[in-house]
């Protein structure tokens, strides 16, 4: 199917019902119980994982396939964003050209970066992009203040000329980011029960962009040039004795990767027109780093898994208080309860970055896979139990998603 | 001639500051090969060691006044610190005073401390992972260390002062023979100048001139014959990495009254670092020093307002011109040795 193989096809088939069903998968629990707040299946969230969905999986084609750990892929997320602002500043409302403007910006940014951080390898390649995003962050906050609006960060305003569209709208508010009419915010709620599933328009629009997004990066794994990318990971040396040039290759791949982060940043000013410098501080480079290894690195499915978690559990772990606590303990001794709850307090809550951590931790010194290899592993346990003669099958199936 | 001498002067201690990190990262990198991102957080720990100190020094006894109400009418509490009853009232105050000064005394034994457990614990099993592999979980390590500090001590920058007898700043032009105010120099800033050069020339005289470092520059060339030579060069090596703790950790307490310590100070410093370190060559502890002063009397030479009124947001970015021009036409660096780095 779409020219992939049987297993990719069936990942693809996954993912797309899992994108697409997500307003229902995410929200298990019904409204007014004490489990609602674990679900995740609201507008805003849903937005999130998707997007960084889409920035992780562009990192993991970069990081994944050529070992070039970048820690400057933020810069092209926030110039995205930016893009996509002044689109909507300029000349309608309408998120297409929007997002297309800041693909293809990201894309040249990448284009000038990538040209000069990848003479090096190595540590000085991470130095080297660090810097470059320092940079962007810095001028973006201060200089560069007539095009970014420093820290207060670009916003629509009443008087924002829009070529295509209209200033304002007739009862004189902003208006609002769109498809054609579709308006991104408009969300249908279906009753179902005690359940409340929320559709949004945006949330439908980053899940298209997504499934093209992965289409294209399972189609890029399986194609002549994701191997040459994997065999400058494996012996770069070699293949430049072999009279090979692999600069155009990586090069390739660091703009393709930083035009899906040109992607994710139009994206998310799509969902909400507003574009800041933090955006492209080297945390967030960090973060797109953590899901991807948090995830597996140069696995397919593995960068989506890795942003859906993370940014799940920054949105749940953070809420949990004492007062949900006490109320998950209560069947313990006052004693007891108390005392377990001293020891779970600093993790939860402000603390989550330190569960975070020490998650991320564990995964890199024991599972350098990340979640992927962790659900391999625990599935080939599985066969190995149920049949023992299928060895050498199990070691072929041990990478499924790869 | 004056303006420049200022934004030399103001230039060192940023530099100190940068130099005392960027050396211990070299040490570290240098003897064991592993790339430390959680260098930065040792630096800020060393800056809570002096927090911890003055708060340690300030535990009081509270007693009601018997003569003096508060605002509500209540008696007055009084405080009167335990070494302040201990040692009588002035000796007591001066102590409590020179909290910082006395916090070198207690970060060296902790960051030592730190050190091997983290040599030990953690590092140890990465010698033969991928660099890659060594950023990723030193980086996790720092959120994880940044994030304990922060639970115990804030999220608020905590102001420690240093001793009354450095607070202010003397005329430093005079001495020169500029006109009065020309250039005004705060005391610590000095004091950390100072401190940072005793500190840098031990660490050389320590490699230089004891048989211990002799062993360990050898390490440093070639880990193999030195090991086949029966010297356990991996202690010596843990003991360096203790050593580099220490640095950063002294470097942290000392910057304190500078920068009120708070807990994301060290990821702040370790992104200039690293760049430090690039530009200085990988593995050059000569290097490291020498680009940290360079840097840092260039950031505040590009602060000037007449080069920023040349160049716009020059002062924001010039570290990182500076460090892609040299990665770009010296790859090893200032003064990187062949063969460091490149696979």
């Amino acid at each position: 199917m779409f020219g992939l193989a049987k297993k990719d096809a069936t990942l693809l088939l996954v993912v797309v019902g899992l994108t697409l069903l997500a307003p229902f998968i995410l929200n298990p629990f019904p409204t007014d119980s004490a489990m609602a707040q674990f679900n995740a299946g609201y507008p805003d969230l849903m937005q999130r994982f998707v997007i960084f969905g889409i920035f992780a999986i562009g990192f993991n084609i970069l990081f994944g396939l050529t070992g070039y750990l970048s820690f400057g892929h933020a810069a092209f997320l926030g110039v995205g964003s930016y893009s996509a602002v002044w689109m909507f500043k300029l000349l309608s409302m309408n998120v297409i050209p929007a997002i297309a403007l800041s693909v293809v910006v990201a894309g040249l940014f990448s284009l000038l970066i990538g040209y000069v951080s990848l003479r090096r390898s190595g540590i000085y390649f991470s130095i080297l992009t660090l810097a470059f995003a320092q940079m962007s962050f810095n001028l973006a906050y201060s200089v560069l203040t007539p095009i970014t609006n420093g820290e207060t960060g670009l916003q629509l305003t009443l008087n924002d000329p829009r070529v295509l569209g209209i200033s304002q709208t007739a009862d004189g508010s902003i208006p609002v980011t769109g498809l054609f009419g579709l308006e991104m915010r408009s969300t249908y709620t279906m009753d179902v029960g005690a359940w409340a599933f929320q559709f949004n328009v945006g949330y439908y629009l980053c899940a298209v962009a997504l499934l093209v997004a992965f289409y294209l990066a399972i189609r890029i794994f399986r194609s002549p040039f994701g191997l040459m990318l994997r065999a400058v990971k494996s012996n770069q040396q070699r293949m430049n004795y072999t009279g090979l040039n692999t600069r155009p290759y990586t090069l390739a791949a660091f703009v393709i990767s930083g035009m899906y982060a040109g992607l994710a940043g139009g994206l998310m000013a799509s969902m909400d027109p507003l574009a800041g410098a933090e955006r492209m501080q080297w945390t967030a480079s960090g973060e797109v780093v953590l899901m991807t290894i948090l995830g597996g690195a140069g696995t397919l499915i593995g960068p989506v898994l890795g942003a859906g978690f993370i940014k799940y559990f920054e949105n749940i772990f953070s809420k949990i208080n004492d007062n949900v606590l006490h109320g998950w303990f209560s069947f313990m001794p006052d004693g007891l309860e108390n005392f377990v709850i001293t020891i779970i307090h600093p993790f939860i809550g402000k603390g989550w970055h330190l569960t975070l951590g020490l998650l991320f931790m564990m995964v890199v010194i024991f599972l350098p896979g990340g979640l992927v290899e962790g659900g391999q592993r625990i599935a080939t346990l599985f066969k190995r139990g149920k049949k023992d003669d299928d060895g050498a099958d199990t070691s072929k199936a041990a990478t499924p998603a790869e | 001639m004056d303006a420049i001498i200022l934004q030399i002067l103001n230039g060192l201690d940023k530099g100190s500051a940068y130099a005392l990190i960027a050396l211990g990262l070299t040490l570290i990198f240098g003897t064991l090969g592993v790339v430390n991102f959680a260098h930065g957080a040792l630096f800020m720990i060393g800056a809570f060691c002096a927090v911890t100190l003055q708060r340690i020094l300030s535990l009081s006894t509270v007693t009601l006044s018997k003569t003096e109400t508060n605002f509500l009418g209540q008696p007055a509490e009084i405080k009167t610190p335990y070494v302040e009853s201990w040692f009588g009232p002035e000796a007591g105050a001066a102590i409590i005073d020179w909290s910082v000064p006395l916090a070198i005394l207690f970060s060296i034994p902790v960051m030592i401390a730190i050190g091997f457990i983290m040599e030990r614990g953690l590092i140890k099993h990465f010698y033969k992972r991928p660099h890659a592999d060594q950023i990723l979980v030193t980086f996790g390590l720092a959120i994880v260390l940044q994030e304990v500090i922060k639970y115990f001590y804030g999220a608020n920058p905590i102001p420690t002062g240093a001793p009354e007898v450095f607070k202010g700043s003397f005329d430093f032009g005079v001495l020169l023979g500029f006109d009065p105010n020309a250039i005004i120099y705060p005391y610590w800033r000095l004091v950390y100048f100072g401190f940072s050069a005793l500190i840098i020339s031990a660490v050389f005289a320590f490699l230089q001139f004891t048989t211990f470092g002799m062993v360990v520059r050898a390490g440093m060339a070639d880990r193999e014959t030195v090991g086949l030579l029966g010297i356990n060069i991996d202690k010596r090596f843990t003991i360096m990495f203790g050593l580099a703790a220490a640095v950063a950790g002294l470097a942290g307490v000392m910057y304190a009254p500078i920068n009120s310590p708070n807990y994301h100070m060290g990821m702040d410093f370790l992104v200039l670092s690293f760049v430090v370190v690039v530009v200085g060559g990988m593995g050059s502890l000569p290097g490291a020093v020498l680009a940290g002063f360079m840097l840092g009397i260039l950031e505040s030479f590009a602060s000037m307002n007449e080069i920023k009124s040349l160049i716009p947001g020059i002062d924001q970015i010039i570290i990182y011109v500076v460090a892609i021009l040299i990665l770009l036409t010296r790859p090893r660096g200032l003064m990187g040795r062949k063969g460091v780095m490149e696979e």
